[in-house]
């Protein structure tokens, strides 16, 4: 079996399942390939003494009535994690052990996986290409000096270079759907309440969402059952039955009606991209879907929304790294103040205070009505562009992304471009609704490239069924040389 | 609007964040874009929109005044830069 690293979550379950495989040798698979991998930057912890003890610990009693059954899984580094070391990719939690678990993470646990390590991410969430994290950027499998996009780009890197068999990201204006298209993965952002926010270091918490990141959809539905559910200590978790997605999936999608929003399609985007749409919308009309055409009128006022929001949030939410609970303290300053000062200032990196000062700006006396009230008005017309649409179709079809994976470096001195790349993904947020990026083809540099379905609220299995039928039909193959072992 | 140097030096202030002196032209270049980039929002006339304050069509769940943790203080201690058996410390506030 020296490819099981290379299958599925499901291949895999069924392995170990059928014990042609045992959770320890899987384990050494991977711990492996991730010592391979080391130039990829994908991880800033492992765990891998707790992840052996853990699959001995299965193999010696098996339970295969679980949905990860024996599953080494590593998650981004922004889900608190009990006694292992927790940053959120930044300076300012460099020392940082919870003393707790994460419900998502919890959940997995609870489902049958253990824990393999810890992935890189942009600082504190906040970045389109992993440039911003403290520990440096993560190298995209897919070609040297690519990025492998953000934040979630440690979990996108390590799952497309076969370290780990599936993994979960958190999506605030598109951190798992632009990483996932940027490395020819499907990733998938939940409704908000859908996957509780508990034990998540917080970036802007109307946004923020986790999800799964995998390798087929398919194993996005296992994930997605296995993380779900309803959590008392998150106060917007949504509070109904669980479903199972995974056994509910099927790939009849005759009648439904996909919306084709026509404001997707933007001035200077890749004529592959649009061929790519062209082709997806082929591909879901054989299935027997409608095509419908529909408007979505404010979409681009979705990003400047997104930028008053976002900031605002995470100027309050991060305010509590004051250098005396947790996290860095600086040693320099004469007083309690410029403690605090000293010490967001040598913790925070630019991105992250950029953001802030943003943040404080439209929330501060004087400004409040014309940036924040005006974006919270805003951000009502864009729920509702989605919401009349809904009326009319099933599900909204569109490019993940505007371009492909970039260079490193190619954007990071001009803010507003890196800003951009969330063009397709920042509106699903604002609006609370699940979205599932699939890989739908390659450029003409051979990079990969994402469709984007977008579901109603708490429709997560029909995006799932359409992405599943879509899948089958597209012949996308995500072949990659491993250039860095 | 534009941002000068005076306006984002207090708005650091006001974030409690240290700002070095070499690096505020570029902060303040990089904001003013952000801020001709956000001011496309004036463009749209929103007088009559409710703003929007939750995405869920449910309203925040209440629950018991019941006590359901404590006695950790340990474990609240532990991640703490400087601390003496029960008390997070910091510098000296009262003279």
């Amino acid at each position: 079996m020296s490819n099981i690293t290379n299958q599925s979550l499901s291949e895999i379950l069924e392995s170990i399942k059928s014990k042609k495989i045992s959770s320890l040798e899987l384990t050494q698979a991977y711990i492996k390939n991730i010592e391979n991998a080391k130039k990829l930057n994908a991880f800033v912890t492992t765990t891998f003494d707790q992840a052996l003890e853990n699959a001995k610990k299965f193999d010696n009693e098996p339970n295969n009535e679980q949905l990860l059954s024996g599953i080494p899984l590593a998650v981004k580094d922004l889900f608190c994690t009990e006694n292992v070391k927790t940053t959120a990719g930044s300076n300012i939690l460099n020392n940082f052990i919870p003393s707790y678990e994460s419900t998502v993470t919890k959940n997995l646990w609870n489902n049958g996986a253990f824990l393999l390590g810890k992935l890189n991410c942009d600082e504190f969430a906040m970045g389109s290409s992993n440039e911003t994290s403290f520990f440096g950027n993560v190298i995209n499998p897919i070609g040297d000096r690519l990025v492998p996009g953000g934040s979630s780009g440690g979990s996108s890197s390590a799952l497309a270079a076969d370290l780990t068999p599936a993994t979960i990201g958190t999506d605030t204006g598109g951190s798992i759907r632009q990483p996932a298209s940027f490395t020819g993965t499907v990733g998938l952002k939940p409704t908000y309440g859908l996957c509780s926010r508990w034990g998540i270091v917080a970036f802007a918490s109307s946004l923020d969402q986790a999800g799964p990141m995998t390798k087929t959809v398919n194993d996005c539905s296992i994930m997605l059952e296995a993380m779900s559910g309803f959590d008392d200590k998150d106060s917007t978790s949504i509070n109904k039955k669980k479903e199972s997605y995974s056994k509910n999936l099927k790939d009849n999608i005759k009648g439904l009606k996909i919306g084709i929003p026509k404001e997707y399609r933007v001035d200077n985007m890749p004529k592959e991209i649009d061929e790519l749409w062209e082709k997806g919308k082929r591909i879901l009309k054989d299935l027997g879907a409608q095509l419908i055409d529909i408007s979505l009128p404010h979409t681009k006022y979705a990003l400047p929304t997104y930028y008053i929001v976002a900031p605002a949030e995470a100027s309050s939410n991060l305010a509590r790294y004051d250098g005396v609970r947790y996290g860095h303290r600086s040693q320099k300053g004469k007083d309690l103040i410029e403690m605090y000062e000293n010490t967001r200032s040598e913790g925070f990196g630019d991105e992250v205070k950029r953001r802030i000062l943003i943040g404080t700006y439209v929330l501060s006396s004087g400004y409040y009505d014309a940036y924040y009230l005006k974006a919270q008005k805003v951000r009502q017309l864009i729920k509702k562009d989605f919401d009349d649409s809904f009326t009319k179709v099933d599900a909204i079809l569109t490019p993940s992304t505007p371009s492909s994976a970039f260079k490193i470096g190619e954007k990071t001195n001009d803010p507003v471009s890196m800003y951009l790349n969330d063009i397709f993904t920042v509106p699903v947020n604002l609006a609370g609704l699940p979205a599932l990026s699939l890989p739908a083809g390659l450029d003409k540099q051979g990079y990969p490239l994402g469709l984007q379905l977008v579901g109603k609220a708490l429709d997560e299995q029909k995006i799932l069924n359409i992405g599943y039928a879509f899948e089958k039909n597209c012949g996308y193959k995500n072949e990659i040389k491993k250039w860095w072992s | 609007m534009s941002l000068d140097k005076e306006k984002i030096k207090h708005v650091a202030k006001l974030a409690r964040i240290s700002v070095d002196e070499a690096k505020v032209d570029s902060l303040t270049k990089d904001l003013n874009s952000i801020f001709k980039f956000i001011e496309q929002l004036n463009e749209l006339n929103t007088d009559k929109v409710e703003p929007l304050t939750s995405i869920l069509n449910q309203s925040l769940r209440s629950r018991k005044d019941e006590i359901s943790d404590g006695k950790i203080r340990e474990k609240i201690l532990k991640n703490s830069p400087k601390k003496n058996e029960e008390f997070f410390v910091v510098p000296k506030v009262v003279e």
